[in-house]
């Protein structure tokens, strides 16, 4: 049962996340909502109950495992999660995009937990896989994890990476797909359409789950399940919805960077606060 | 005719050397591995080279994530794919972020002459100089290759090394120390600058004492940094000569002869000359046929210092 609560408190962390990642975006008046919103769930799991072992006090240990925030127009759920999991004070997050903040409007290295300076799309899985290939090469015990956006994929560096994880059999690897269906303008599906998705990944010589990634209890039964086979890189689909937790905002492409006005974010609020038990 | 040398070879030895005394450095290579003269170090260093295959944009990367995990990669490949196929790689993983990330250009220029314009890399610099936080050398001579990789590997953060494939000549003795940033007189003079990188610095070399045997006396500078660049070199050679010819194997547009051509416009200007390519494609035909095409031979340069004397 200590798996239950477990999961409860971390649901409840990653929708406090979430109403001071909506908080922070009104402030600014920038941000990319929905995308946000979708991963909370995942970055609430990594950083807030132990998946990834990183010290807030001391951010740059060489034996820390690596977490490559692919989607990089994340970058206001990633300042929040680091703030929340202590890397810098929470007070700071009001000073994201500000004129010359360190919070800019896509991840860099100058914010302690930061690995890359991403924000351009497919770049995070190739340097995730040079990580891990690094530690392989030192028989180290720490581990990578890199998150990418789904329309992401349509960039081919990634299949690059792809088959490189694969030969050099990078089992200590992650990467977690924020499968939320939406790129930009539109669902994916009619743009550049991605399915079969999981087949791609398992072609390409991966070792696939796919998981509900809102579902506390399954997102912690499948980190705690890596590596899903020896030899293979590992990769987590996982299905969410744009906009997650607020009713209005969920799986509607015109919130990709909408802002939140302050009658919408009081609207928003009350509903995150609601789903706090 | 001297002895010509392919600085591939001193660049490879260079590395392997290097890797011998260091664990951290790794190479990565784009199925190039025999192009960039790696073969060796392939089998003496079998875990530590890396070919990721015709993938440029993923071995960038990996790259920069390597260094993440304590590596210190050198990244060899054809300029020409290194550079352009990966240039985002190398402003936001390499650059931007800030990794210790050597990328190794080999073959640059008009090396691969006869390929055609796929192959050439005649915009490298150019591209690569407008990146923030990005150290460019491009050596002249083995010896000079050498110590620049030494140098590279000395320095902490990310670096272009441009490796010439073709035959040069020895420039310099061998007590030269190469340092990165500082210019090199390889000759006195009074009346003009030749200022030159790479492949031609012998000719601005063999162009001086063309000129001296008309009883004109240039000065000769090897600026192997392009960036960054020696200004006080530069504000020296435009205050005591009045004049300053600049040559590459590259573009003329935005490389080199631009580099010090920034440098002199804004701080004393005089006339130049910028020889390079000048904003075409160039044609097939052998590396030697395509300098004589575009004037970068000793006569080509002692004819542009000769005008600019008027």
């Amino acid at each position: 049962m200590t798996m239950l609560n477990n999961s409860q408190s971390l649901h409840n962390k990653a929708y406090e996340i979430r109403q001071r990642n909506l908080i922070m975006i009104h402030e600014a008046g920038g941000g990319h909502t929905g995308g946000d919103l979708s991963s909370a769930d995942i970055l609430a799991a990594l950083y807030l109950n132990g998946v990834l072992h990183v010290d807030p006090q001391n951010p740059r240990d060489p034996e820390r495992d690596r977490f490559f925030m692919s989607k990089g127009h994340g970058s206001g759920l990633l300042y929040t999660t680091l703030a929340f999991a202590g890397f810098f004070p929470e007070e700071e997050l009001a000073t994201f995009m500000k004129p010359l903040s360190r919070l800019n409007g896509h991840p860099n290295v100058h914010v302690p937990g930061v690995e890359a300076n991403t924000g351009a799309l497919g770049h995070g899985l190739p340097m995730a896989v040079g990580a891990a290939l690094a530690a392989k090469m030192d028989g180290a015990a720490w581990r990578t994890f890199v998150l990418t956006g789904d329309g992401e994929l349509q960039e081919g560096s990634n299949w690059e990476a792809a088959m490189a994880a694969a030969q050099h059999q990078l089992d200590n690897l992650t990467l977690i797909i924020d499968r939320n269906r939406f790129q930009m303008v539109d669902r994916t599906e009619r743009i550049i359409g991605l399915e079969p998705l999981a087949d791609k990944w398992r072609a390409f010589g991966w070792a696939v789950q796919e998981i509900n990634g809102h579902d506390h209890d399954e997102i912690m039964q499948t980190f705690s399940a890596i590596p899903f086979e020896d030899g293979k890189p590992n990769c987590v689909i996982a299905y969410t919805h744009k906009g997650e937790g607020v009713s209005f905002i969920k799986d509607r492409a015109a919130w990709h960077h909408r802002v939140p006005t302050e009658e919408e974010l009081n609207t928003a609020l009350e509903e995150l606060r609601g789903a706090v038990q | 005719m001297s002895e010509l040398h392919d600085c591939r070879k001193a660049f490879a030895n260079t590395v392997e050397e290097l890797a011998r005394r260091d664990p951290r450095i790794v190479v990565l290579s784009n199925d190039s591995v025999s192009s960039a003269s790696l073969s060796h170090f392939a089998e003496a260093f079998p875990g530590r080279l890396f070919n990721v295959g015709i993938a440029e944009q993923n071995m960038v990367g990996m790259a920069s994530g390597m260094a993440n995990g304590g590596k210190m990669p050198f990244v060899a490949a054809a300029a020409c794919f290194l550079t352009g196929r990966a240039l985002e790689q190398i402003k936001a993983d390499v650059a931007y972020t800030g990794t210790n990330v050597k990328l190794c250009g080999v073959s640059p220029g008009l090396a691969y002459g006869p390929l055609g314009g796929t192959h050439h890399s005649i915009e490298d610099i150019a591209w690569l100089r407008a990146i923030a936080n990005m150290t460019i050398i491009v050596p002249a001579d083995p010896l000079e290759t050498e110590q620049a990789v030494r140098a590279a590997a000395d320095f902490v953060g990310p670096v272009y090394l441009r490796i010439s494939r073709m035959g040069v000549p020895v420039v310099h003795t061998a007590d030269y120390r190469f340092e990165i940033g500082k210019a090199v007189r390889l000759r006195d003079g009074n009346d003009v600058t030749l200022a030159a990188c790479g492949t031609l610095v012998p000719r601005a070399l063999d162009a001086a004492a063309m000129l001296a045997a008309e009883g004109i006396q240039a000065r000769v500078l090897n600026i192997a940094t392009v960036k960054p660049i020696d200004r006080e070199a530069i504000i020296a050679a435009a205050v005591e000569t009045g004049g300053i010819v600049t040559a590459e194997e590259h573009t003329i547009y935005g490389g080199f002869g631009s580099a010090v051509a920034e440098v002199v416009a804004t701080t004393h200007p005089v006339p130049m000359r910028i020889l390079g390519v000048p904003g075409v494609f160039a044609p097939t035909g052998s590396p030697e046929f395509l300098f004589e095409h575009f004037g970068l031979t000793p006569q080509g340069i002692h004819d542009a210092a000769l005008e600019l004397l008027g």
